[in-house]
This record gives structure tokens, sequence and C-alpha cells, in this order.
């Protein structure tokens, strides 16, 4: 066992790991933000999606370990002083999503995404959110609010 | 199952007769008002369930909505509220939804089949129209006046022309114990005075899910909770023959759960209890591989003797001979999963002898019977809590995960979650059949239907009833119990894509042989004068005599499901190199009734259609006999971003006609609008879905 020290959601936190427990577990399960979602395991879906470092990551493919000192972030932590995030607002607005269950993980990457890339074309969207999956098929909407988040964020956000 | 479902429903009444609190409430009740097709999904109306939803005006002034119904991302949370609102005329806000806790809500068989809003929305309309009425009579009590004299706007209820006298929901609430039963019908609202109903309203549970608040199954923590691993064979079916759980010493902590074939272990740390699990090395007694995903379909035929004719007209050797052009095909549709993002989870606590279940079902009702018969536990010792889904197609129906967490609960004596992996969804799923389809089908001179022969084998007869006029045509429905080598279940408008891809392919098959274009064919043909304005609708929006560009192809598919009438044209490009399908826009035109949420039944129209270009392009799950090969994602590919073609969605305009299901039937057409999209680009006919680029080399070669 050893000591791990990281933030999430700019709150520290210290535990005491393997090193081998994956950083979903650490953040669904022994810090009960269960927000962020278990889909398959493998990377393949993106519902585990947070922050790492201001990069979207798979949660589920990150060991314990390699978190020693970084800054995590998950859906918990986008919203701030009980204000909505822009992204948030435009899924909401553009009632992207049905059941739910992938939403996390697709604002998640949306905002690691636009970090990178403020004020994206659709084609570039489309890229950058090829990765999660949605079954309720919610695709078109989502890139309908990225694309309005994207043109929202700069005006909130320091980048 | 009658007098199973009969108990079940008194014991409802019982306890909520017993859990009533203060405030208005309007119990509906089968009686004078026939809704006894409302329970056509059990098989048999049910005289004695005399109440199937309810609501409640509280003395604070809001309203609580009480259904066995479950909300998995298909919107009635907000669409039942949007008609309760309506029609007691308060803000959509300030009604409640409280779905699917079998100690709260009243029986319900099961959400699926499109049934809520054919079913619920009269039910709820009725029960909140009577509420209006009762707070009306104590408001003209109140002013010692006329009803008629009074109006209510937003739970004010005000006397016309005086605005200073008025009294609110929650005054008249107050204090009161008022139940009313309805026994017939009260005057609903006449579509003209809607205020909501018709409205597109967006999702009322949309801030709690994109800010990660709303609970899921997996996300409900009780005190001293476990995680589950349950130890799995690689073939489906197996039995177990020997545990070596001699590795198990190495993980502090961790606890063994056997009774029969289950073997779970147990920690409070879903990392310890899944390494554990590795450690147990389990003999299995495998059942032999019967087929494969390429033989399936010859050994279906070849298995399979039983038939039942579903219609018949004619006779097929007349509609033979007097057809000009003739053609039959057979049709194949392989494995598909449901492959919602959430698996399926439970969790769990016993306290004394009864059982508390949070758990991902489409039927809360029936996890708890499922559960109680499994457990040998009386029903009232069953309690399955609300939660949301994390989307469900007809695959959350049965009761498995809970069936296990609630063993292995009790077997522990602790809390337990179980969460299946993506790999036990993979071969746990009551997966959409394989089937095959043979049709033959011909027309005269005048490109009039003349025959249609139509056998399909297990993807039975829903939707198949013929719109197009045709003298001489029999369907047969082949099936056999456990023909196949895993679970297979209802998959959103069960078995309908199947033989709605294998009816619209072949009849521009025969379209193209007569020389006709499938638009007009198809006008030549129907006799449904709904149809022929939903396809007319879909016609005009697409711009079907529109030009194409070189590659892209146009095609239609109609097809009927849950009431509602569906007409699709696809338009996709076809890389005649590679075999790659771009869907580049679907227009859907649709008759569902009133469309009580225009925006609510827009978002599932995109949905299935979205769902749907995964079946058509994608979706195969290969196998030998009972042992899966595709164990995820990586080899499960369902519709992705760049795959979602633009979607239009329009309505036949009905607001005063009964509203029809919109959860599944726009995901019908897909199939076939995308495979004869593809012949149109290519001339590439492929006979069988997933239509992957291999099969389309294959059909051009």
């Amino acid at each position: 066992m050893k000591q791990i020290n990281f933030t999430l959601n700019g709150k520290p936190v210290s535990l005491e790991l393997q090193g081998q427990e994956s950083l979903l577990t650490v953040i669904r399960i022994y810090l009960e933000q269960t927000g962020t979602k278990y889909g398959c395991g493998l990377g393949e879906c993106g519902a585990c999606t947070v922050l790492i470092d201001n990069e979207a990551v798979r949660s589920c493919m990150i060991l314990a370990e390699d978190i020693e000192g970084k800054e995590i972030i998950s859906i918990e932590g986008l919203s701030s002083d009980g204000e909505l995030h822009p992204i948030q607002k435009a899924f909401i607005s553009h009632d992207a999503l049905q059941c739910g269950f992938c939403t996390s993980g697709m604002i998640m990457n949306a905002y690691g995404f636009l970090l990178q890339n403020p004020n994206p074309s659709r084609e570039k969207i489309i890229v950058g959110m090829e990765s999660n999956l949605c079954r309720c098929g919610a695709y078109n909407r989502i890139v309908d609010a990225i694309e309005t988040a994207g043109k929202e964020m700069p005006k909130k956000v320091k980048l | 199952m009658k007098s199973a479902i009969k108990s079940e429903a008194a014991y409802s009444r019982r306890r909520f007769i017993k859990n009533l609190g203060g405030g208005v409430v309007v119990v509906f009740c089968l009686g004078e008002v026939s809704f006894s097709s409302l329970f056509a999904q059990d098989g048999q109306p049910l005289e004695e369930l005399d109440f199937n939803a309810y609501l409640r005006v509280k003395e604070d002034g809001r309203i609580d909505c009480f259904t066995g119904k479950i909300e998995m991302g298909q919107g009635i949370i907000t669409s039942l509220a949007q008609v309760v609102a309506e029609e007691l005329e308060v803000s959509i806000y300030d009604v409640d939804m409280i779905m699917g806790d079998t100690e709260l809500c009243p029986y319900d068989a099961g959400t699926w089949g499109s049934l809520t809003t054919r079913f619920i929305d009269p039910v709820l309309r009725a029960a909140a129209a009577e509420a209006r009425e009762v707070l009306l009579d104590l408001a003209a009590e109140h002013f010692g006046m006329n009803k008629t004299s009074l109006e209510v706007i937003q739970g004010v209820v005000s006397v016309k022309n005086d605005s200073s006298k008025k009294i609110t929901y929650a005054e008249l609430s107050k204090g009161k114990k008022i139940v009313r039963s309805l026994t017939k019908k009260p005057k609903l609202k006449k579509a003209k005075d809607f205020k909501l109903i018709g409205k597109p309203i967006r999702s009322l549970d949309a801030e709690a899910k994109v800010t990660g608040k709303a609970k899921y199954s997996g996300d409900i923590f009780l005190p001293g909770m476990v995680h589950a691993t349950i130890v799995r064979p690689e073939v489906f079916g197996s039995k177990k023959v020997k545990v070596d759980a001699s590795k198990l010493s190495d993980f502090a902590g961790v606890q063994l759960v056997e009774k029969d074939d289950l073997v779970a272990v147990v920690h409070s740390d879903p990392e310890v209890s899944q390494r554990a699990a590795k450690s147990i090395k389990i003999t299995w007694e495998a059942p032999v591989a019967k087929a494969n995903q390429e033989t399936i379909f010859q050994y279906l035929e070849d298995t399979i003797q039983d038939n039942k004719v579903f219609e018949s007209e004619g006779s097929l050797q007349l509609g033979e001979e007097t057809s000009k052009v003739y053609r039959k095909a057979t049709y194949h549709d392989g494995y598909k999963a449901h492959a919602s993002i959430e698996t399926h989870v439970a969790t769990c606590y016993f306290e004394g002898d009864k059982v508390t279940i949070w758990a991902s079902t489409q039927s809360p009702f029936g996890t708890r019977s499922s559960v109680a018969k499994a457990l040998q536990m009386p029903l009232e010792k069953v309690h399955v809590k609300q939660i949301f889904l994390g989307g469900g197609f007809g695959g959350k129906s049965n009761s498995q995960q809970s069936i296990e967490a609630a063993t292995i609960a009790k077997l522990c004596g602790k809390p337990v979650q179980l969460v299946w992996s993506r790999k036990e969804e993979f071969m746990y799923d009551n997966f959409r059949t394989a089937a095959v389809v043979k049709v033959a089908g011909g027309t005269d001179n005048n490109g009039k239907l003349k025959v249609w022969d139509f056998d399909i084998y297990c993807a039975g007869t829903r939707g198949t009833e013929l719109f197009y006029a045709i003298p001489n045509k029999r369907i047969r429905s082949f099936n056999q119990a456990g023909v196949h080598p895993f679970g297979t279940g209802a998959w959103r408008a069960p078995g309908n894509n199947t033989t709605t891809f294998a009816r619209e392919s072949h009849i521009d098959v025969v379209a193209h042989a007569a020389g006709m274009n499938p638009l007009d064919f198809r006008l030549n043909n129907l006799e449904n004068n709904e149809m022929i304005a939903t396809l007319q609708l879909a016609a005009k929006t697409f711009g079907y005599d529109k030009e194409k560009k070189p590659g892209h192809g146009y095609g239609i598919a109609l097809g009927q499901d849950a009431g509602t009438l569906v007409a699709m044209i696809a338009e996709v490009f076809v890389d005649k190199e590679t075999g790659e399908v771009q869907p580049i826009r679907i227009v859907c035109s649709q008759d569902m009734g009133q469309v009580v949420n225009p925006h609510g039944a827009t978002l599932q129209t995109e949905g299935g259609i979205t769902m749907g270009i995964g079946y058509a392009l994608y979706e195969e799950i290969e196998f030998n006999g009972g042992e899966m090969k595709t164990t995820n994602f990586n080899r499960y590919e369902i519709t992705r971003f760049s795959k979602t073609p633009k979607i239009e969605c329009v309505f036949i305009d009905k607001m005063d006609a009964k509203p029809q299901g919109g959860g599944e039937p726009a995901i019908i057409c897909v199939g076939a609008a995308i495979a004869n999209a593809i012949f149109d680009a290519c001339g590439a006919r492929v006979y069988r879905m997933p239509i992957t680029p291999e099969r389309i080399l294959d059909a051009l070669s």
C-alpha cells in the first residue's frame, strides 16, 4: 500500500492504495462521486471520461499509481458556485441526452476537447467526440450542444 | 399467470389504501371506462385491477403522480407530467413523477411495447381532469358560487371577472383527505384548448443528468455494502462440475458465496472482489455448439418445423400465374445486443426477512415477482425502488441480476451491489434473435402486386399485416422454443426491424424488376390512405425527385408498429471501392395520432433512427454455440458520431386523435431504407443485415 495524493475537483485527496486500482474505482467507489460511469471497462465507450491536468482520459484505463500529483476533474466539478458550465447548459438547451448514462462522459470529453479546440467546426467536433458512445442516439444534438458551448466557453472560462 | 397478477394487484391496492396521506387523491378505476386494452401487454384483461395510476394534489399544492412505469431515456418523466399539468391547470414544474416503486406505485407489468403514451396518458389525463373538477367543487363551495363562474390558471382558482377573489390548490387541499375513484370518463380538454399538450417541452430530468446527480442502480451505496463478482463460464448454458477456490486465501476479507451454478465472491472493494474471482477455477460442462453466426440461418431453417399461418387470402399459385414479374429471395438478420451503456446492475439489502432492491429494470413489478419466486419469499417482502435506467431497449425486461444480487445478499448477510461487466452483458443479454425471412412477390402488367408469400423464422409477426393491397397472400411464422444458442428477447420493436427489412427490401426488388420507381410502385399498391399520406409527407419533406449526387442513393421503407405508421427515406453515399456506406440524410414521417410532446417524440425518433443505423450496417454478434466471440464494443460496433446522418422528423397533424407509440416505430424502417438506398447508390442488393462493406462488395462482384 502506498499514499497517493491528487486533487479531485480542486480538493486535495490522499488515499492509501495498492496502485493497481483503476481511477474509475477511486472516483466512483472510494470517493463516492458517482457521476462518472462504468460502461465497458476497456476504454471503448467513454462513459467514464474525466480530465487529468485538463486532458480528457478514460478513467477505467488509468491506474491509481499514475495519478500522483495530478489534478482530476469529474462531472461534479464542472459547475462552479452553483452555476452550470456552458457545456452543461448547452446539453440542457439542446436536449442532448436521453437516458443520461453516457452524458457525464460526453460532457467531460467535450470539455477536454473544447479546452484544446476553442470554437470548433462541426467536423472537428465529430472527430473529437468519435470515441464516445451513446446508445440512445443523441449524437446530432450533442454536436449542436458542443457547437453552442464552443462559442460560449471562451467568454466565460479562462483558457 | 392471471391469478398471480390479480393477487399482485390486490396487494398493491391494499397497501395503497393503507398508505394514503392527506390531500386530494384521484384513483383511476377500471369499470365503466374500459381500458382493458391497457393490459394487452399481459395477454389478458384484468377486471379486478381497479387502478393503474393515480395522482395526489398535496397540501402544499404540488402534485404527486404515481405510475409503475419507469424512465429509461424515453422521456415519459416529462410527457406524463405534461398531460397531468395540462388537465389540472398547473405548471409542469409543480408535478413530481414517482415511478416504478413497487410500494408506492400501482402495479404495472413493464415499460415496453411503446405502451406508456398510448395507455397511461389517457388514464392520467382522466385522473387529472377529475382532480381539477374536485378542486373546482371545493372552490365553488368556498366562494359560495357556481363552478361555471370560476376559472383556473396555474393552480389558482379565481372568480371570472373578479380577480380579487382567488384561492390556490394548496389552500383548497389543506386539511382535506378526499379520495375520488374515477368510474366514468371525465370531460377532457379539446385540442384547441391545450396549453401544454402538443407543445415542445424539454426533458425535466436533464439538469440532474448533466450534473452527474441523477442516480442509477449502481450509484446507491449502502452502509457495510459489499461488491459481488460472479465467476462465469466461457460458454452460455454451462453446468458447474468442480470449483477450486484454493487461491482465495490470498485475498484478505473476501467471502465465497455458492448456490447451485452461482459462484461469487464479495468484498467491500470491487477491485479486490474482481481479482479474487479470477483466482477461482471452475470446471464447467458446456453444451455442444450447433451453429455459429454464419451457419445459424440454415440451422434455424432446418430445425424449425412448426409454423402458424398469420394471414392468408386467395391462392398463391393463382397469384404467381397472374404475375408478369415474380421474384423470390431469402433475407437474413444476425443476433444483435441491446448494448445499453449502463450494464445490468442491482443493489440490495435485507432488513430481517425483507429485501429492498434498486435494479436497472424495465419491469420493477416483474423483478419483484421474480425475486420473490427465486428466493421463495412472499411478494410483500420484496421492495423494488424507483431509479433511473441507463437505457433499456427491451434488454432490461428480465430480472437475472436482481435475483443474483438478492441471492448473494441473503447468503453473505450483507448489502450487495452487483454490476455486470460488459463481457457478462454480452453473454446474458437476451439478444435480438437471428432470423430468416423467405419472400416471394409478383406484379401484373400494371405494376399491381398480385401475390405475396412471406415465411418468417424467429422474428414473429409484429407489424407484418400487409398495408399493400394484394389479392393472394400468405404470411407464416416459424418458431421453436430453445432453438437459439443463448438467450433471446425483445429488442426495440421486437422482430419488426427484421420483417420490415425483408418486406420493404423485397418491395423494391419487385418494383425494380417491374421497371417502376420505388415511390410510384408503393403508391400504386398501398390501400391504406393514412399510409399514403404518411409516405407523401416523407417524399415531399425529403425532396424525393431531387437530383442525386454521384455515388448517392435514395431508399424508401414503410412500416407500422405500436399503432404508428412510419414512412422513411434515406440518402446514403457508397464508396464502391471499399463498400463503405455513409448515411447522409434520413427523413422520417409518422402518423402517431396525437403527438403529446413533439419535442420528446422527435428525440425518440432521432434516437431510434440513430440506433437503427447500427443494426443496418454494423451490429452482429459473433459466436460459436454458446461461446461469445463478441465481448465488448471493440467487436460490436454501434452507431457513432461520424455515421449519424442529418435527421428530419415530421408528424401528421392529428391533435384530437388518440396518441400512439413513439419509442419504437421509427427504428423498424432503418434497415430497409438503408438497404434500398445502397442499391440505388451502387446496385448492390444485400439480403443480410448488417450490410457490411464485405457484403456490399460481394454483391457487386
